[in-house]
Formats: structure tokens, sequence, C-alpha cells
């Protein structure tokens, strides 16, 4: 006998939810809270270049809860190491301990991994995904080892140019939603005449173009200020 | 040549940055305007199928793979849907990373100094990966809900924290699922940044033909990341 053949009584009281067509659209953003360290950064997700275990704040949950994963080493990366430190404060100036950071930027030779950039005549290397992820420290401080990247068009198959940048995305406490920037290098060409800068306010603009503050690996400093006086400009995508 | 339209912008829905009910949004939301940038080859481009790399294997079952030898305590449940853009075409190949406190709610974190039991036999974090029409499913435990210090007596409702990449930077998305019939939804400052009716997009639906017999409650919830806007963007 079935289910339906014993009569089981069903009486919905609809009320709209996730199923709703009528609600179809964008799920909505929600702020990844305090105690995202668990879940989100792995070990060595602030390490682009591989090697190192920098990205994840294992001080904070007990060793027998530890399920991070440790990304294995891939191969030679192509291109020069940098780093890319600074710190995130809020609007008071003061230094936000529980944000992450991720970014997202294009190999050494300017090509960006995955399948919507397939231009055949910039070499991928295998070495390289260009994804980094990482958890503040209590200092609000995060450090990437990157390459720096090269020049990247507007689009496949135009020849206009950006000048190398990295996307960045902050997210924390307090944070409802991703703030979306990008980091450009005060000592690399074509910044002037980039055309992502350009829509930039000038008195702002240097709130995304980073110093060059130590030589080995060559460092960049690009610090976040999420509101207020200095604040880094944010973009709406 | 691939596909270089550019995502749509947010839809009515998302939530704004400052919501002054949520009081830590006061210092951490910008006060200029953001400034409205067209999506470049960076932005639709993404880390799309190197999850494994990155993150580690899938980890679909939270109430396995605590180092405690015992079981997980609590309501066990099946979390399933679909991941989909905003034309309803399934994402492929995303990782969904999935973190939250244990059935008491609490969280494992050092910072969370309720006094709430842990359990250790729950840690509360995974990732799975959709198939090929966007579908993923976990299992886990119901969390419970947990009071914060936003103001007084406050209570965040039950919620599973979600993340997901999508195909591109561009499709980022972290968010929050919520139960059916929490009486916190509807006082939650979190949740309540969502103006209605798109709060109700965060709430899972019950689903008996989730539901294992004789092992979990069933709820689907669907993720519906930004999809390609109509035409491309001329420099
Ligand atoms: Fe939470």
């Amino acid at each position: 006998m079935t289910d339906d053949a014993i009569g089981l009584p069903r009486n919905p009281d609809p009320r709209p939810d996730n199923q709703d067509p009528a609600l179809f659209g964008q799920t909505p953003w929600q702020t990844v809270g305090p105690f995202f360290h668990y879940g989100l950064p792995w070990k060595g997700g602030a390490d682009l270049v591989g090697g190192s275990d920098i990205g994840a704040r294992t001080d904070l949950f007990p060793e027998e809860h530890d399920v991070l994963h440790l990304a294995p080493p891939r191969g030679p990366v192509r291109g020069k190491t940098i780093a890319l430190v600074g710190t995130v404060r809020d609007g008071e100036g003061r230094p936000v301990p529980d944000a992450m950071i991720e970014i997202w930027g294009a190999n050494a030779a300017g090509r960006y991994h995955g399948a919507a950039d397939d231009r055949e005549d910039v070499a991928l290397d295998p070495g390289f995904i260009g994804f980094g992820r990482a958890a503040v420290s209590a200092e609000g401080s995060f450090r990437f080892l990157t390459v720096k990247p090269g020049p990247v068009p507007i689009q496949v198959g135009g020849n206009r140019w950006q000048a190398p940048h990295i996307a960045v995305g902050v997210f924390g406490r307090g944070l409802i939603k991703r703030l979306v920037t990008r980091v450009y290098f005060a000592d690399a060409d074509g910044n002037e005449e980039d055309p992502i800068l350009a829509r930039v306010p000038e008195a702002r603009r240097h709130t995304l173009i980073a110093p060059r503050i130590g030589a080995d690996p060559p460092t960049y400093r690009f610090d976040i200020v999420l509101s207020g006086e200095g604040e880094t400009v944010f973009f709406a995508l | 040549m691939p596909d270089a339209r550019p995502y749509r912008a947010e839809d009515p829905g998302q939530p704004p940055s400052l919501f002054p009910p949520y009081r830590s949004t006061a210092l951490r939301s910008p006060r200029q305007p953001l400034v409205r940038v067209p999506q470049t080859l960076t932005e639709i481009t993404g880390p799309a199928g190197t999850w494994e790399a990155l993150m580690g294997p899938a980890l679909a079952d939270l109430t396995r793979h605590a180092r405690g030898s015992g079981e997980a305590i609590g309501q066990r449940i099946i979390v399933s849907g679909r991941v989909l853009d905003e034309d309803a075409r399934p994402v492929p190949d995303t990782v969904v990373e999935i973190w939250q406190a244990n059935a008491a709610g609490r969280y494992i974190h050092r910072n969370d100094q309720w006094n709430a039991p842990l359990d250790p036999n729950f840690t509360g974090t995974g990732r799975v990966v959709t198939d090929a029409q966007g579908r993923y499913r976990f299992t886990t435990i119901r969390p419970g809900a947990y009071p914060w210090g936003n103001h007084r007596n406050a209570w965040r409702p039950a919620h599973i924290h979600l993340s997901l990449l999508g195909p591109a930077f561009a499709t980022r998305l972290v968010t929050q699922l919520y139960f059916p019939d929490d009486p916190l939804i509807e006082i939650d400052p979190i949740a309540n940044a969502v103006p209605r009716p798109y709060r109700n997009r965060l709430v899972a639906r019950f689903d008996i033909d989730t539901t294992a017999p004789n092992h979990a409650l069933g709820y689907v919830f669907d993720i519906v990341l930004r999809g390609r806007d109509a035409t491309p963007w001329e420099p």
C-alpha cells in the first residue's frame, strides 16, 4: 500500500519562503559575522605563490576542531613575488580585528585563470591561480604573497588596457555585504591612463594606489579605511 | 570568444551596507557613495574549478568529520538545493562553503563567550561543490539560536552561514540560511537589513521529499547568484 493509498492528509498553509516563485531573484547578502575563522580562510590562503600557511587564524579555535585545509604546494610561479600588506580600520581609525580580505589577480603576464580569459597569446601559469583569502590579525592587518600582475585588457579581444591591479573584497563583522575595491601599484606604468582609476574622483584616487614600502620581497602597503576620514574608494559593480 | 557580458547590478532585495539597527555597521560602512565602474575582464573572471586545490576536498557531512569519535548531538538535517543565476540557469561546479553553530547555538570559536555547551563531535564547517545541474546537498545538525551583544536581549535566529564564489569575481555571495517558523527572524537586525518581502528569500523550506526516512529532516534552499546583463559594456 502506498502512502497516498492510506490517505495521508496534507493541508498546506503556505507562507513566503525561498521556494516561492514570486520571490525568485538574487539571494541577499548577509554578514560573515565574527566567527568565520574556522569556516572560510584556509592555511596558505594568503600565499598565492605557495610555500607558507599564512592567511588562517588557527589561534581562534581549538586544535581538535581544526578542519582547515592546507593548500598543497604548487609548481614554481612565474614573475616577481611581492608582498601586499595593510591594516583595516573603522570610522574612528581603530583597527578592525575581525575582517577578512580576498584578492583576485592576473598572473605576471596579465592572464586570468579560468575560461572567461581565453587569450592564447598570453600564457597561463600552471603554478598560479590568482585567488587569495586572509583573515586579518588581532591588530587588523593582513599580508599576502603574490606576484605583481601584468597589464590586462578591459575585455578579451580589445586593445585598451588597464594598469596592473588586483581586485579586493572586504568582509567582516559589521559588513552586511562585501565591499569591493582595487589595489594599484605606485611604481607601475599606466596608472594615469587606467579607465577605472579615471572614474574615481582625483582627490580620492590615492586610496587605491599602494606605495612600495620594502624591498625583499617588494612590499606594497594597501591600508583599508572602511568609513569616514580617508575612506577607501569602494566600487559598485 | 568568451562571454564578455557583465553581471547584473544588485537587485532591490540586497541589503544596504549601513543598517543602524545592526549597530556595528555604523563605523564599518562607507559614507561616500560607491563609485560605479564597468565590469572589466578582472570582474568577469574568477577561480572556477580550483576549489579542491584551494580549500580542500568536499566535507558534505558535518555530523561526521569532527575528531571526536561519537555522534554529533542535535536534530540531524539535510540541506539541499540548487545554485542558479537570475535566469534560473544552473551554476555548476561552484563551491558552497558552510559554517554554523552547534545544536546549542555555540560556535567552537574562541571568541564565542556564551556558556552554552560545546559538542566534541561537532565542528560546524563543511563545503560542497554543485553538480552539473547546480545541485548541492549536505548533512548537518540544526543549529541553535544564540544571544549577541547588539542590544538588550538580542538573539540571532538559528542560521547556517553559506559562502559562494560563482563563476566570477562579480558573483561572490555570502549569506545566511534561516529556518521556517523561527520567531526570531522578524526581530533580528541582520535578517531585517534585507527589506521585505525579499527577506523571505533567506528562509529555507521544510521538504518531506528531501527528508531521509529514519535519518534526517530535509530542507530546500536555492541560491541565486547574479546573472548576466543583456549587453556587453562598450568602453
Ligand atoms: Fe552566526
